[in-house]
């Protein structure tokens, strides 16, 4: 599905991912854990297409294309989607006129006929309850007002309703108190099936225990330091970053 | 950052092709030569077979107007504007008699109208929308004027309704807007060619939306339409005018007057969309529209709305305004202003508080793109006695880019201290976090401007009547077409 080769991106002239690799494939749930800086972030807008992460070297391979070339909503339409660390306030426009435009924007793009509203409606109302999701959500603004948890829900919504191949969650479990954390754990497990691949960055080890990852990978100074199953979160919850800052630090 | 130059440099590429309303008519034009004195007016006047009486009043703003300065406080500078070398009355030539039905209209004109998506033809028109539409000097057709008389609603031209309902215009022209109220309204009220005239009846809600077509179709022609509507006791109105010019070189003068009559009971609903020629990137060309516009809200309970969304021009200078006399009188301004390239603004309200608990409510939307610069400009007034009188202002400015200003001078006057007066201002930018975001969602750049720009102006876009919502929704996006990134 996902395969990242040698990857390295700059950012504002200061390289920060120095030589990743990294491979998902169809339905595996990959976590990166590491420390503040470590880059997880940079990895997450380098693999959506964000302007001013600049690919240096290496490649992205997804569905095998290399896609560092193409534009963000390109790769939206392809099947990458990410799930934002903060998602952004868009004052005046209803969730509902949102959802149905980048639906029907990746729609077109794929060469399919859009919906039109009663069908998109009939879609999105099965998608509100599978999530809990209140009609009230979707009536606001996109995120305006909406608490930390509501904006962390509506992520797994439009993820709902756009159906990705690839998923990036970029610290999901961030700013959530235990109760909203569950709420959105339980979301994104309802969505896993075996098309469907996502890497969820985090830096705690909490959101693993609501989440359980097929693999683990530690990324600190821009490289993945080390990968294994599920057990090294769990290591990594006890010991810490500071074998992993120390080796880079003495190499 | 890169996002956002590349936007602002695609606005750039893309205001070429922008303006698909510049086309010019191939009409044969009755067109006074250049050049402004008393046998211009005379010459107008004759044109028109106007009475004496019009003329006198038309005179007397002239000479009027001789001895006015230009104002200079606003803040779009302009070279100063040589009246000798404009013209002052252009018509299509076989219009001179008027025509009495569409049948007798010059099927270049009806397809010119067409073109800009106005049909006149009846069984093709909006259902539910009368349209008046004036072509340089004169209107060429008025559409449901039947159906709209079996309920005792006037709407015509008004150099039609000088000669047929002598009295109100007579009791009401210049009543709202004198003869001397500013350079550009004594302007217009000398050389005014014509507009429209609407009267409701007591009683009566006005079975359809109005709606008046302004096109400038001759070169170096100025447009001088004065619309005059009154709301007698009771009464409901909504109407609703838009502007379209070719592209041309010069900047071309509109200098328009309207003038809002509601008395007690009575609602005018006033819509304009606005999109003259703006100019081209550089600042070339485009039109100078300096309105008059206000309203007297002269009767208790009484309520005005003016809605307004203004894409095009190279310099817009208005203040649609309301007077509250009537106790409980109601004045409303949502506007919405986008300006590109070199487009320059200088807009906003003025609510001059006079009657008991009038209250009044200010929406104010700026959208400033390129290397365009606007002012919102507003004045609330409470008079002495106008006890429990309120007023809401809020005033939001978006800029796209960083080559573009947005300014925000309002003037707030209370002479009675039981009056409340609320301000709100915000200024904001489309950051490249919400470009990105609605990106990654499949959204191209500029669906993504547009979307966020028709979010920005809700409020105000969720007042204008159905029938043109949808139409200045979609306004809003091509006049930032590759504005905005």
């Amino acid at each position: 599905m996902l395969e990242i080769k040698n990857l390295h991106v700059t950012v504002d002239g200061t390289e920060i991912l120095k030589g990743i690799d990294l491979s998902l494939g169809s339905g595996e749930m990959h976590a990166i854990m590491g420390p503040n800086g470590s880059g997880k972030s940079t990895l997450s807008y380098t693999i959506a297409g964000r302007a001013g992460y600049d690919v240096t070297e290496g490649e992205i391979l997804f569905k095998g294309q290399n896609i560092v070339d193409l534009s963000p909503e390109d790769r939206a339409a392809e099947g990458i989607f990410l799930a934002f660390q903060y998602p952004v306030e868009i004052p005046g426009v209803a969730n509902t006129t949102f959802l149905k435009e980048a639906l029907n924007a990746m729609r077109r793009h794929r060469g399919e006929d859009e919906l039109d509203a009663m069908q998109f409606v009939r879609m999105l109302r099965e998608k509100v309850k599978e999530l809990g999701i209140s009609d009230d959500m979707l009536k606001r603004a996109v995120n305006a007002g909406f608490s930390g948890g509501e904006k962390k829900r509506n992520e797994i919504l439009q993820m709902s309703v756009l159906e990705p191949a690839l998923a990036v969650l970029d610290e999901t479990d961030s700013g959530l108190d235990i109760d909203a954390l569950k709420i959105v754990a339980d979301g994104v497990n309802r969505l896993r099936n075996p098309e469907r691949s996502m890497l969820m960055i985090t830096h705690y080890q909490r959101l693993l225990d609501y989440i359980v990852p097929d693999f683990v990978h530690v990324l600190a100074h821009g490289r993945i330091q080390r990968s294994g199953g599920k057990e090294l979160a769990q290591e990594l919850e006890k010991n810490g970053y500071a074998e992993f800052t120390k080796t880079d630090a003495a190499a | 950052m890169s996002a956002t130059v590349e936007t602002v440099d695609q606005i750039t590429d893309l205001a070429d092709e922008k303006y698909k309303y510049g086309f010019v008519t191939d009409i044969e034009s009755d067109t006074l030569p250049p050049g402004l004195n008393e046998d211009t007016i005379r010459f107008i006047s004759a044109k028109k077979d106007e009475p004496e009486w019009m003329l006198e009043w038309r005179l007397k703003a002239f000479r009027h107007w001789l001895t006015l300065e230009e104002p200079d406080w606003q803040k779009p500078k302009f070279p100063k504007i040589d009246y000798q070398d404009a013209c002052y009355y252009a018509a299509p030539k076989n219009m001179k008699d008027g025509p009495q039905s569409l049948d007798e209209v010059d099927p270049e004109l009806l397809a010119t109208y067409e073109k800009l998506g106005i049909p006149l033809r009846e069984q093709e028109m909006l259902a539910g929308v009368a349209v008046d539409a004036v072509f340089d000097s004169v209107s060429v057709a008025t559409t449901f004027k039947a159906k709209l008389e079996e309920v005792g609603v006037i709407f015509c031209p008004i150099s039609e309704a000088v000669k047929r309902c002598p009295e109100l215009v007579k009791k009401y022209m210049g009543s709202v807007v004198p003869f001397n109220d500013n350079t550009y309204a004594t302007l217009n009220s000398a050389v005014f060619t014509d507009g429209s005239f609407v009267y409701i009846p007591k009683g009566v809600r006005c079975p359809m939306e109005l709606s008046t077509y302004f096109r400038i179709n001759e070169a170096n022609t100025g447009q001088f339409e004065r619309t005059l509507i009154i709301a007698d006791e009771g009464s409901y109105v909504s109407y609703l005018e838009g502007c379209t010019a070719p592209m041309r070189d010069e900047n071309q003068l509109h200098a328009a007057v309207v003038e809002l009559i509601a008395h007690d009971d009575a609602e005018i609903k006033y819509s304009t969309v606005q999109n003259w020629y703006p100019g081209d990137e550089n600042g070339v060309g485009g039109i100078y529209n300096f309105v008059t516009k206000r309203a007297a809200c002269r009767g208790r309970n009484s309520k005005v709305s003016w809605t307004q969304v203004e894409t095009g021009s190279a310099i817009t200078w208005k203040y649609p305004s309301c007077v509250l006399l009537g106790d409980n009188s109601v004045g409303e301004f949502y506007s919405i202003a986008i300006t590109n390239n070199r487009q320059m603004a200088d807009t906003g309200t003025k609510m001059i508080h006079i009657g008991k608990n009038t209250s009044s409510r200010i929406i104010s939307k700026g959208i400033s793109a390129g290397k365009s610069d606007q002012t919102y400009r507003g004045l609330v007034r409470m008079a002495g006695k106008a006890n429990g009188a309120r007023n809401y202002t809020q005033c939001d400015s978006l800029l796209i880019g960083d080559t573009c200003g947005a300014h925000t001078v309002p003037y707030i006057e209370s002479k009675n201290p039981s009056a409340v007066v609320e301000h709100e201002a915000t200024t904001s930018t489309i950051s490249e976090d919400q470009l990105f975001y609605l990106r990654q969602r499949g959204i191209d750049e500029e669906t993504a401007v547009a979307l966020i720009v028709n979010g920005f102006c809700r409020d105000v876009l969720q007042q204008l009547p159905m029938e043109f919502a949808v139409e200045a929704q979609k306004l809003v996006g091509i006049s930032l077409e590759g504005s905005v990134g």
